[in-house]
């Protein structure tokens, strides 16, 4: 009984928050764009909203916004023939009205740059040439740069481009920590490690050049990064950053150094700040953000403590709780949100896998206020639930993961999920 | 109520356990023999599975997309023993076993190190579970693809 009235309880209290709703006034002059009552189930800071794009796009990676407002959401594994989606929303409810499918290959990462529509496959980076911003009905594919076929590990390429025509692409490591044998306990790590020659870093590329390789046309730009996933240019310094994914199972692996509990919560997931030149560690230290420094990985003779091999090496800006896997980085420029945002970093942490037996962790998108071109270390959960209610023990447990990020034009931001594909276009309200 | 539901739950596991000897790999299983799968082996195989596979393929057998593929109705979970066998002796570097239409990139440690009653009890126990059927593994046959891997 007690229940019952509990109940009904919040079913009223739950009627009178979407009538509130209703009636906050949307976006400067866009009358049609109406949060949805739950905002799509996820939760937001005040006065924001959100409006569910598409539930259910395909298995969405990164995605794009165009000034004309069309959304392209790239897949990593091709749905209605179709790696890449493209969304348009015509009478400007946010949602979208009609969805396009198009391009054979699948992949991670996805830009629109001087016109063209950029999209990578784990061995290269394409793009067609858009027409007046439209993608046209016989389109044509080029292609940009192709790699060495990488058939394991970290796969995905992603790339950015910063203002000066050049191309800025991850290669992510195969192993997790260059072991002599591939995830083995007490194996010793390959001294020096082979994989840094072509792998572990970025390398930048011509914007604008067909046919590159990354032997002949590719330059290290910076090294020792174990894989990144999101990477974004920042015009405010005109400086790289990108988030790093730390390494593994350091219990597993040396259960006589390292506790469940340590491996839990280490090494720290990086967001850097990457100049020419840098080196960030891989796979001979990783960060501790308890001790704050980079310490000597086991593999290279570590315990946790020494940090004899990571002299030279660039600490992160920020490091977060290890595993949440921050899969994209987005700088916000836009004039829609309050002034804190301006020229902030939001980024979407797609959740742990390697935590149990305790519960998973991420599955939201944090924002990095940033004040005179540095980060703030009190970053904030900006969006959140996307999991759903129950802890996760095992990522198809969560709803959704949040994966790709990117701006509207009228300084919306844009998330997608890439467990079924459901797109959130996130929007400020007038207060 | 809710303790006769998990009940009646965990014995409908135990009756598809005990009847999982099965005619659908009988094929396969031509030149090793079929055998009986018996309830004390597949609770050592679940022993050896949430000590040594559950962190990569999940507490569910459902595997982390992109890295650790699922081992829920996995095509090699239910084929040919020998290939099971040898996944498990020697692990993988990443993206050879496709399932449901997708690889998975992540490296599969070897696990040489585990007993061959081991392996047999691992096998068993995911041949019989996560919505798998497929008939036990023994510690003969996981001897003899050792063996067999030792000479190549
Ligand atoms: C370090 C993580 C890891 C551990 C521990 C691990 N696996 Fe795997 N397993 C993988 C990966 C990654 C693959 C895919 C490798 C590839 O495609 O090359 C795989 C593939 C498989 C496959 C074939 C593909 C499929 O889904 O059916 C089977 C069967 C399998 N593992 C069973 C096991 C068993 C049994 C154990 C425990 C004895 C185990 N694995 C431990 C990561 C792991």
């Amino acid at each position: 009984m007690k229940n019952l009235s509990i109940l009904l309880l919040m079913l009223v209290a739950g009627i009178f928050a979407c009538s509130e709703n209703k009636q906050d006034t949307p976006v400067d002059n866009q009358p049609d764009l109406v949060a949805d009552s739950n905002n799509g189930d996820i939760q937001l800071p005040e006065n924001f909203g959100a409006v569910v794009v598409s539930d259910s796009v395909g298995r969405g990676r990164h995605i794009a916004v165009n000034e004309n407002g069309d959304m392209y959401v790239r897949l990593r594994r091709a749905k209605n023939d179709g790696g890449i989606v493209l969304l348009k929303d015509e009478n400007g409810d946010g949602k979208a009205d009609s969805d396009k499918y198009f391009v054979t290959s699948t992949g991670t990462d996805i830009r629109l740059y001087n016109g063209y529509l950029y999209y990578s496959h784990k061995d290269g980076i394409y793009r067609i040439k858009l027409e007046n911003g439209e993608l046209p009905e016989n389109w044509t594919e080029e292609t940009i740069a192709t790699f060495p076929t990488q058939e394991s590990g970290h796969v995905s390429k992603s790339f950015t481009f910063d203002n000066a025509g050049n191309m800025y692409v991850n290669f992510g490591s195969i192993s997790n920590a260059c072991q002599e044998e591939k995830r083995t306990k007490g194996s010793p790590g390959q001294d020096p490690c082979p994989e840094l020659e072509v792998r572990a870093g970025v390398w930048r590329f011509s914007a604008d050049k067909l046919n590159q390789t990354q032997e002949n046309d590719g330059y290290r730009y910076a090294t020792g990064i174990r894989n990144i996933v999101g990477l974004d240019w920042n015009d405010q310094d005109n400086t790289l950053y990108v988030t790093q994914h730390g390494r593994d199972q350091l219990s597993e692996l040396w259960p006589d150094s390292f506790t469940d509990e340590q491996r839990r919560d280490l090494p720290a997931e990086e967001f850097l700040r990457v100049n020419d030149g840098d080196d960030f560690g891989w796979p001979y230290c990783f960060y501790d953000q308890f001790q704050k420094k980079r310490v000597t990985a086991p593999e290279y003779g570590g315990d946790g403590q020494q940090s004899e091999r990571c002299e030279g090496t660039k600490d992160p800006l920020v490091a977060f709780p290890g595993h949440m896997a921050p899969n994209d980085l987005l700088f916000y420029t836009g004039d829609q949100f309050p002034d804190k945002y301006k020229n902030g970093a939001f980024i979407a942490f797609h959740g742990s896998w390697n935590r149990a037996p305790f519960d998973q962790a991420g599955f939201f998108v944090v924002f990095v206020p940033f004040n005179n071109g540095e980060p703030s270390q009190d970053w904030e959960v900006f969006a959140d639930g996307f999991a759903g209610p129950t802890p996760v023990k095992q990522p198809r447990d969560a709803v959704a993961r949040p994966c790709g990020l990117a701006q509207g034009p009228d300084g919306s931001l844009y998330v997608v999920d890439s467990q079924k594909g459901k797109v959130w276009r996130i929007f400020y309200k007038s207060a | 109520m809710r303790r006769l539901v998990f009940l009646s739950f965990a014995v409908s596991i135990f009756t598809a356990c005990g009847t999982a000897s099965s005619s659908k790999n009988e094929k396969e299983d031509e030149k090793l023999s079929v055998v009986e799968v018996s309830e004390a082996r597949i609770n050592a195989g679940k022993e050896v599975y949430q000590t040594y596979c559950f962190a990569c393929h999940m507490q569910d057998g459902g595997g982390v997309p992109n890295l650790n593929p699922p081992l829920i109705k996995s095509p090699w979970v239910n084929g040919d023993k020998e290939t099971l066998i040898k996944i498990v002796l020697n692990g993988s570097a990443g993206g050879q076993y496709e399932v449901d239409g997708e690889l998975f990139y992540s490296a599969m440690t070897p696990h040489n190190f585990l007993s061959d009653q081991q392996i047999a009890d691992v096998l068993t126990f995911v041949r019989n579970n996560f919505e798998n059927k497929a008939s036990a593994v023994t510690a003969e046959e996981v001897l003899k693809i050792r063996n067999a891997l030792k000479q190549e």
